[in-house]
């Protein structure tokens, strides 16, 4: 058997992502990388709960969220969750059209939630001047939400790459690995995106 | 040899039914966490005591990111230790590093 009959098995194996000895180091490297975020996130995070009360005498957070707007990206983000697991499965079942299309709803939905951010932060900025500089409580703020953002933005490259860089190449044992940790990613975004809306937006408003 | 091919055909059978049946689990779990999800939306509404409903909500996102965690990055799949020890690591510096900044600012 060549090379390349052993990345093109006729039926994928159980666990595509790690039937190769690269795929399981990017398996367990992106996973070291996931604790690196937790920790990278949770910094933020403490640091937006220590500035919280710090307004500069401008708007509070009582003040500022509104809960609709953070409701609906929620839904947007927790359904790209199970969208991109729906593509996943796809992928173990050797479905290539399938899970491209999966993914591409994924991606849809992402930019949805990204859409509806913008659109968040341009109306404080706008309506409220509520701006990085406004206070240590706007800096906070827009830093952590913000990098959650730019994950997502991240996120979202990442996955539309691999579906344009395999569109014609299709499935296989060297490109499921890449396909799997990018879902592992997207799956992270909606974790810390679990806390962002409990933390800032519904524990704010309170 | 045509023994072989039926063997091989149940097999594969049977990893797509694993396969349909943890979809479906994992559907379940979307279910869940909406659910989790219009509960906490719905009590920071309602009024209800600050107190209260902080360590709600706080306890309901801790396992809506389990679910996202075992089910769906699937973790709860067999040889997922070291992921979960270099998560589970993660996690214990994250909960230091909160901690510290509210100790910071407690005086």
């Amino acid at each position: 058997m060549s090379e390349h009959d052993v990345l093109n098995p006729k039926v994928m194996p159980h666990d595509p992502e790690r039937a190769t000895l690269e795929g399981k180091n990017k398996f367990l490297g992106f996973w070291f990388f996931l604790g690196g975020e937790t920790v990278l996130f949770a910094s933020l995070f403490g640091t937006y709960l220590a500035l919280r009360n710090s307004t500069n005498g401008g708007m509070a957070s009582n003040e500022l969220f509104g809960l609709e707007l953070v409701f609906i990206m929620t839904m947007f983000l927790l359904t790209s969750s199970l969208t991109s697991v729906y593509a996943m499965y796809h992928m173990k079942n050797n479905d290539f059209k399938k899970m491209q299309l999966w993914l591409g709803i994924t991606v849809a939905l992402g930019f949805a939630f990204l859409a509806c951010e913008l659109y968040e932060f341009y109306h404080y900025i706008h309506e409220y001047e509520f701006t990085f500089r406004s206070s240590a409580f706007g800096s906070a703020f827009y830093t952590l939400v913000g990098f959650h953002g730019g994950h997502v933005v991240f996120g979202l490259m990442w996955i539309l790459a691999l579906m344009f860089r395999n569109a014609k190449r299709g499935l296989n044992l060297y490109n499921a690995p890449k396909f799997y940790v990018a879902s592992l990613y997207w799956h992270f975004i909606d974790v810390v995106w679990v806390f962002i809306f409990t933390v800032v937006y519904l524990m704010g408003v309170l | 040899m045509a023994d072989k091919g039926t063997e091989v055909h149940e097999e594969l059978d049977y990893h797509k039914y694993k396969k349909k049946e943890e979809m479906k689990r994992q559907v379940i779990t979307f279910a869940l966490m909406i659910v989790f999800t219009i509960i906490a939306f719905g009590m920071v509404v309602s009024g209800l005591d600050k107190l209260f409903i902080i360590p709600i909500i706080l306890v309901l996102a801790a396992v809506q990111v389990g679910f996202q965690l075992y089910y769906f990055m699937h973790m709860s799949h067999k040889g997922h230790e070291m992921p979960a020890l270099m998560l589970y690591g993660g996690v214990f510096i994250a909960f230091l590093t909160v901690l510290t900044m509210l100790v910071l600012i407690w005086w």
